[in-house]
């Protein structure tokens, strides 16, 4: 493989990864408090298609992304009525975000189909984009990857440094233990909830605008249930949500070459086609088998409802 | 026990805590009804009554967890109105819960931290607690996680973390439950210390012996009500338990155990992997059980009861088939269903959950462990009338109060669940009860109800093996004890040649002969520990 060849596939496996990244980032910290919100698919298509309306109509990706935080967020309260203030399963209330966000997206987004958007130039970060081999791939990239970088970092700062982390993981064990010393259960919850709700929008912002950058219905593909499943299967630790977000993105992208480079192999494209979906999980599987670790940062006390008593 | 009540309160001065006319209404309960209690600086003071008497209710009150419906709240002289729990600490109010409000997956510093105004630094947290911990003799790793200290140390982290806030009035909920007689006797130490530093004492209990060691005074609830207050140095336990209970304590009629029964339960080397990682593994198990005996298996709760009891009932199967030897067969792979055809009996621990289906009517309950026994199947149909019928002689014999067999399992109150699950079992006549914490939460009247009856179920021939953690109630009920500690099985001696205080110590896995566990330095203890 020369390096250019490498660069571009490291560059495409890490545009591929990111909205991964920030949306299973953001459902974490939604499990963390304990809460089980399956409608990231929904979530993110209504963030999409927010943030390519917006970006088309005022030729600001920024705003656009605002206005795709946005979406997901006002999707995320939604769910946050029905499941914290209302008390309504979180399965079927999650599972009926997803189906109504990705049909209401759709509808929305009927006027934005086949109109294109200019592609956002990246951002070159000086010095360290002159790395031979990784420099170009890594540090010439689009704003979000950055930012997906940041959320990381800032993530475990907060899970594990911050005392808002440590009540937050308090929330998602024992809500019970928590309303007895005297936090505020279910405002946390709604605070995770909205947290989980703007990424969810952000990623989907990311797919429309900068990936793309257009705007087609079922665009999402399937990857706010991919965010969905990295977090369970990466036992709620964002290290490995990292891992496997780029692993799906590095088998995608070495797919998608396999197959537009013409080689003749024996394999039926389809099953090709779902390889990034089933790899992550095997791997993530396999490197996550101690129970005794999973029992430790799962939270206990996920999808169950919790009504403090008067 | 010898140790008598420290010097005393100051009984001039204002008064820390007093409750006037306090009542708390429940759609369907009164919980509280017009409770006047007062407490002063440095009193140590018990509040007595059954399960039920509205106990928690009134420390939830204090604490600020529940709303009284009427009356006033006086915190040193002042009326307040506690609003939540961090307003009752930052009064100077600290809890100790019965079921601990701990995080399971965090550590013990992390915890501390949840429950402290403030941002303290987790290193200077931890050089804190190491303090306090020192002071008042409660050794503690700060670094720990929580789900690896055994239940005592969870006691301590939880007291812990109310004298970091140096209370004023610290409320303790039932806090003897779970601990070994040696740990209640250091426990009742600290506690002493702190009432001499002035600090105030609501210690809820119904055990007699306790609260007449420990306490300076009582107040006694029934049904919500103050029914007397007391001093309890001045009283018997007899008198006492009038006033909590409205009658003198029941006791049960127990002969002697016939010899040389058949054999009904041979445990033979079990050893068994827990499947829950934070479970206990079980060792080299072996234990008879004859019929027309009763065997109690004394321990702290997490040293592997809850494992030996699965591999007993068939919820966890084995890999092999001799170690669970039911009534001659070799039972190690058999279903829980295949073994109750054996004659296995089983009630265990949980009684909503596997004991009963909380939703499911009682006659329904009945149908789930006694179908086969009492043929109500036939030719692959339900016989519902039959499952009436038992359900409805379990409800008479054992004086269920309910709606009738149609009630759900999760509308009855936990005592009278409790029996109609025993009775559900002793019905079936089996040839091997296992029982679980029998009267686990259970009223004193039906307690003693439920233990005569397994004491008549032993001389009707049946052989009996019960696990608890209330000692009392082993030497009450039977003939010989065993001890579990860390997965590991003592062997069984006669109750009547057996002290509480032995039992105690074997608790702490170090019974004579016991092998692989280091021996602590106990003063006092050097020649059993050499035997």
């Amino acid at each position: 493989m020369d390096a250019s060849l490498f660069s571009s596939m490291l560059f495409a496996t890490v545009v591929a990864g990111t909205p991964l990244i920030i949306v299973a980032l953001g459902l974490l910290v939604n499990e963390k408090a304990g809460v089980l919100n399956l409608g990231a698919e929904g979530m993110m298509a209504m963030g999409a298609v927010a943030a390519f309306a917006v970006t088309h109509q005022s030729g600001s990706p920024w705003l656009g992304v605002l206005a795709g935080m946005g979406a997901g967020m006002a999707m995320a309260l939604l769910f946050g009525v029905l499941t914290l203030t209302l008390m309504a399963n979180q399965v079927a209330s999650g599972l009926a975000l997803a189906i109504f966000g990705v049909g209401l997206a759709a509808f929305v987004g009927k006027p934005f189909e086949a109109v294109a958007l200019q592609a956002v130039p990246p951002i070159r970060i000086p010095f360290i984009a002159d790395i031979p081999l990784i420099g170009e791939a890594l540090y010439n990239q689009q704003a979000l990857v950055y930012f997906s970088w940041a959320l990381f970092w800032g993530l475990l700062w907060f899970l594990y440094r911050s005392r808002a982390g440590l009540v937050l993981r308090a929330v998602g064990e024992s809500p019970a233990s928590a309303h007895a010393i005297g936090y505020p259960v279910i405002r946390i919850r709604y605070l995770a909830v909205l947290f989980g709700g703007a990424m969810a929008g952000i990623g989907g912002a990311f797919l429309s605008v900068f990936y793309t950058p257009m705007w087609a219905e079922g665009m999402v593909a399937g990857r706010g249930w991919i965010a969905l499943a990295l977090v369970v299967f990466a036992t709620w630790r964002p290290l490995r949500v990292m891992v496997g977000a780029y692993l799906f993105g590095g088998v995608m992208i070495t797919q998608l070459f396999i197959q537009g480079s013409g080689l003749q192999i024996d394999f039926p494209s389809q099953l090709l086609s779902s390889l990034p979906y089933w790899a992550t999980i095997v791997v993530l599987v396999a490197i996550s088998r101690n129970a005794g670790t999973i029992r430790l940062n799962s939270p206990m006390s996920l999808g169950k409802p919790y009504r403090p008593d008067a | 026990m010898t140790g008598r009540p420290s010097p005393g309160p100051s009984i001039a001065g204002t008064p820390r805590l007093v409750l006037k006319g306090i009542s708390k209404v429940y759609p369907t309960v009164v919980a509280n009804d017009q409770v006047d209690l007062a407490v002063q600086p440095g009193e140590i003071r018990a509040i007595l009554g059954e399960n039920g008497a509205g106990k928690s209710t009134l420390m939830k009150i204090i604490y600020g967890v529940t709303r009284p419906s009427a009356g006033q709240v006086f915190w040193e002289g002042e009326e307040v109105q506690v609003e939540n729990p961090a307003h009752a600490r930052s009064l100077g109010i600290g809890m100790v819960f019965q079921h601990f409000s701990l995080f399971e997956t965090l550590t013990v510093v992390e915890n501390v931290a949840l429950a402290l105004p403030g941002k303290p630094a987790l290193d200077d947290l931890a050089r804190r607690i190491t303090e306090v911990s020192e002071r008042y003799g409660l050794p503690v790793d700060p670094r720990r996680h929580i789900h690896a200290l055994s239940v005592g140390e969870r006691q301590r982290v939880e007291i812990i973390r109310c004298l970091l806030q140096n209370p004023r009035l610290l409320i303790m909920d039932e806090p003897t439950s779970v601990l070994t007689p040696q740990a209640v006797r250091k426990l009742f130490e600290t506690l002493r210390q702190l009432a001499a530093e002035g600090c105030s004492i609501l210690y809820i209990s119904h055990k007699l012996d306790e609260i007449q060691e420990l306490c300076h005074s009582a107040t006694v609830l029934r049904g919500g009500k103050v029914t007397g207050e007391c001093i309890p140095a001045q009283e018997t336990p007899a008198s006492m338990a009038r006033l909590m209970i409205g009658k003198d304590l029941p006791h049960c009629e127990h002969g002697a155990a016939k010899a040389d029964g058949e054999l009904r339960l041979r445990l033979a080397g079990l050893s068994h992997a827990s499947e829950d990682p934070f479970g206990t593994d079980l060792k080299d198990i072996h234990l008879d059980v004859r019929a027309g005996e009763i065997v109690g298996i004394a321990g702290v709760s997490g040293n592997g009861q809850q494992e030996l009891l699965r591999a007993i009932s068939g919820e966890e199967t084995l890999a092999e088939r001799f170690p669970v030897q039911i009534c001659g067969v070799e039972a190690g792979r058999l279903s829980p269903g295949r073994r109750r055809k054996l004659g296995l009996a089983f009630v265990p621990e949980e009684r909503l959950g596997r004991g009963a289906v909380p939703g499911m009517s009682l006659a329904d309950n009945a149908l789930l462990t006694a179908a086969h026994n009492q043929h109500m199947v036939a030719g692959g149909f339900l016989r519902f009338e039959r499952a009436r019928d038992f359900a409805r002689r379990c409800i008479e014999a054992f004086n269920v109060k309910c709606g009738g067999p149609g009630a759900a399992a999760k509308s009855l109150s936990g005592g009278n669940l409790q029996k109609f699950i025993v009775g559900r079992e002793i019905l079936q006549a089996p040839r091997l009860l296992v029982c679980a914490q029998p009267t686990w939460g259970v009223d004193v009247g039906a307690a003693t109800f439920i233990r005569q009856s397994i004491i008549d179920l032993r001389d009707r021939g049946c052989a009996v093996l019960v696990i608890s953690e209330e000692l009392d109630e082993l030497f009450e009920i039977c003939d010989r004890i065993a001890v579990i500690a860390k997965g590991r099985l003592s062997p069984t001696h006669p109750a009547s040649e057996t002290t509480v205080e032995d039992i105690g110590v074997w608790m702490s896995g170090m019974w004579p002969g016991a092998e692989s566990i280091e021996p602590r330095p106990q003063p006092g203890r050097a020649e059993s520990l050499n035997a």
